[in-house]
């Protein structure tokens, strides 16, 4: 038996937790052999990763081959994946057909785009204030850079294609999308009838059609509204097309946050006289959007994602561009290489982007909730 | 100076100007079909202070909040500090900048440091510089005697202090008249106290307040007036000592006897 010791009262000392409940040991024991069923799930599991995992790896790096003229070359050379053939393409899975000699203009636009985005995401920059106009200009140099004009040689849309595509309609659709979708979700909920209604229309419409749907619209109706002798550029009609559609879903996932504010929050901010956009702007909508975090990260992912669409109106994204050099006699039967190849930048943007609304969820986390 | 002499000396800031801060004649409101508010009649000189009191579902929230067009009314006027609140009023800030307000469940901005509450009015609406903005806040946070939590966030502090805050933040507009809707009946018994305090000493210095309580020690200390509704009329209205000793309605004595009998 153990010996308790006593104290008296008020004068009980901390003590150390008992041994064998804190510490590695435990967390292994309490979520992975709490239970006969839990140690079978456990083994099971470890047995199927070691079946899956060793010949994947092997498949992608060990036994993979790096750099080969054909596929031919590549089988002779190793059984594992044929990178070569990526290798190969790799310049027309970034640029699409851009032309060779002004890539480094579609280059120099990232680097910008990097240093543009650095003070929007990351708030204790040094010396953030003096670097905030980037992103105010970055959406001119990069359509300058891209589109040339004014000293460098003109580039026509449909020469964009791969990765610089997906990330040209990406990332106009996501920051087109979120200040509209923030007016949208507000011109919902306005005490205006005509704007409410306006608003409602909109987000129902849009969200109410599929996006292939509205491609295929931007790509061969919309000609018949505009005037006749204009020229509207397709990925013009494309970006427009993603953007209010994303919009609307951004409407709906902000409108849920917005509904989520005490009415004492408006009300508080009404009594001190602030005006409704310095309001919204000041007290409601950092709120909001602080819940909205995950929903509208969400709407960014499916959006980024969606842009692969656009292959359906021959646009050439990655699988545009994947397709089209499948069809090489020379690489023939590599298409696992292609796909594991742009799911994978895929992933690593998608994945970054539900990392960074992580880390912004608990940076703007102040507190518990009353 | 001893202790009466500061007394004394409260009590001779308390005083009553003849300067009407608020009117209120014939008023009625109606949640739709639903009247709420009877035929109000009333008048706040500058340096009253009023505690509104009478059963739930009176009318008393709808009162104040009527004062500063958080409720509009549909018949009747109320002018405040010289501006008639009806119809389509566009410069309904300039009333509400005059105007500060405790709510019940104080309201504070959870994203915003305490600090920030404070400022963010001044800056925004007084269009007052950021510096000389804080430096009136910890002031006013010192008041309130927690000049210490400034850069806290509201989630982190008690109830009381929260409300200590709110009452901070609304003097940091430097208002001509403070409304309170039950400012102490969502607290701890503990952190009643705390809050009172603060409002007592807001009382000796002169504000104009109009206060919806049920903390009947606090009326019978700094009210100059109290008002007993029920049933979305104003029943009676009364100097303190009249009114809980010697209270004419059966409605206000009945409502009396229920919440001192414990
Ligand atoms: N937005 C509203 N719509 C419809 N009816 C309402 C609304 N707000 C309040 N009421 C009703 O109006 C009446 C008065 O409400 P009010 O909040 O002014 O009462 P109160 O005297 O402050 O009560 P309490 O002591 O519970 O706070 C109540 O019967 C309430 O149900
Ligand atoms: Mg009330």
């Amino acid at each position: 038996m153990d010996t308790v010791q006593k104290y008296a009262p008020g004068e009980h000392p901390d003590l150390k937790p008992p041994i064998g409940q804190t510490g590695v040991l435990l967390w292994l024991r309490k979520n992975f052999f709490s239970s006969p069923f839990n140690v079978f799930l456990t083994l099971a599991t470890l047995y199927f990763l070691y079946l899956i995992i060793p010949p994947a790896l092997s498949w992608m790096f060990a036994d993979a081959v790096f750099v080969a003229d054909s596929r031919d070359h590549c089988r002779e050379l190793g059984d594992g994946a044929c990178w070569g053939f990526i290798e190969k393409r790799l310049g027309q899975f970034t640029y699409g057909f851009y032309p060779l000699e002004e890539r480094w203009r579609v280059n120099l636009t990232f680097v910008i785009f990097i240093f543009a985005l650095l003070p929007v995401l990351w708030d204790k920059m040094p010396a953030r204030r003096k670097w905030i106009w980037v992103p105010l200009v970055f959406p001119f140099v990069a359509a300058w850079l891209l589109l040339g004009g004014f000293g460098l040689e003109d580039v026509t849309t449909d020469q964009f294609g791969g990765f610089m595509l997906t990330m040209v309609i990406g990332v106009t659709g996501i920051v087109c999308s979120l200040p509209l979708g923030i007016l949208l979700a507000l011109g919902r909920q306005s005490d205006l009838h005509f704007i409410r209604w306006l608003c409602t229309g909109f987000i129902e419409f849009f969200r109410g059609v599929p996006l292939i749907t509205l491609l295929f619209v931007a790509s061969t109706m919309l000609n018949y509204f505009l005037p006749p002798g204009t020229s509207f550029d397709l990925l013009l009609r494309v970006l427009l097309m993603v953007s209010l559609f994303s919009s609307a879903y951004i409407a709906e996932v902000v409108r849920g946050g917005l509904q989520a504010i005490p009415k004492g929050q408006r009300e508080a901010a009404d009594a001190m006289g602030l005006k409704y956009w310095a309001s919204m702007r000041l007290v409601v909508l950092p709120q909001a959007l602080k819940i909205s975090i995950p929903g509208i990260v969400n709407t960014f992912i499916g959006l980024f994602k969606d842009s692969t669409l656009v292959i359906v109106i021959g646009l050439l994204d990655p699988l545009g561009i994947s397709r089209a050099s499948l069809s090489d006699a020379k690489w023939q039967g590599l298409s696992t290489e292609v796909y594991v190849f742009i799911a994978l930048f895929f992933f690593v943007c998608c994945f970054s982007m539900s990392r960074y609304s992580i880390y912004l969820e608990n940076k703007l986390h102040t507190g518990h909730r009353n | 100076m001893s202790d009466q002499d500061t007394a004394a000396a409260a009590q001779s800031k308390m005083q009553v100007s003849d300067q009407e801060m608020i009117r209120i004649t014939q008023m009625h409101k109606w949640y739709g079909q639903f009247h709420v508010l009877k035929d109000i009649n009333l008048n706040v000189n500058a340096g009253e202070r009023i505690v509104i009191c009478g059963p739930s579902g009176s009318g008393k929230s709808t009162l104040i909040r009527c004062m500063n067009r958080l409720e509009e009314h549909q018949k009747g006027e109320i002018w405040v500090d010289g501006v008639e609140l009806t119809g389509d009023l566009k410069n309904i800030e300039q009333i509400r900048r005059e105007v500060g307000m405790v709510f019940q469940h104080f309201n504070l901005f959870p994203h915003l440091t305490v600090l920030e509450n404070c400022t963010l009015a001044p800056i925004w609406v007084r269009k007052m510089p950021k510096d000389e903005a804080e430096e009136i806040a910890m002031g006013f946070l010192e008041r309130v005697k927690i000049p210490e939590q400034a850069s806290k966030f509201p989630g982190q502090l008690s109830g009381g202090q929260q409300q200590r805050v709110a009452i901070a933040r609304s003097l940091c507009m430097n208002p001509k008249i403070m409304l309170f809707d039950e400012p102490t009946s969502a607290l701890d018994p503990e952190m009643i106290a705390e809050v009172l305090d603060v409002m007592v000493e807001l009382a000796h210095d002169g504000m104009t307040m109009l206060c919806v309580t049920h903390e009947m020690g606090f009326a019978k200390k700094v009210a100059n007036r109290v008002i007993f509704m029920d049933g979305g009329e104003i029943i009676e209205e009364n100097v303190p000592d009249e009114f809980f000793n010697n209270p004419q309605s059966p409605r206000t004595q009945e409502f009396l006897s229920q919440i001192l009998a414990h």
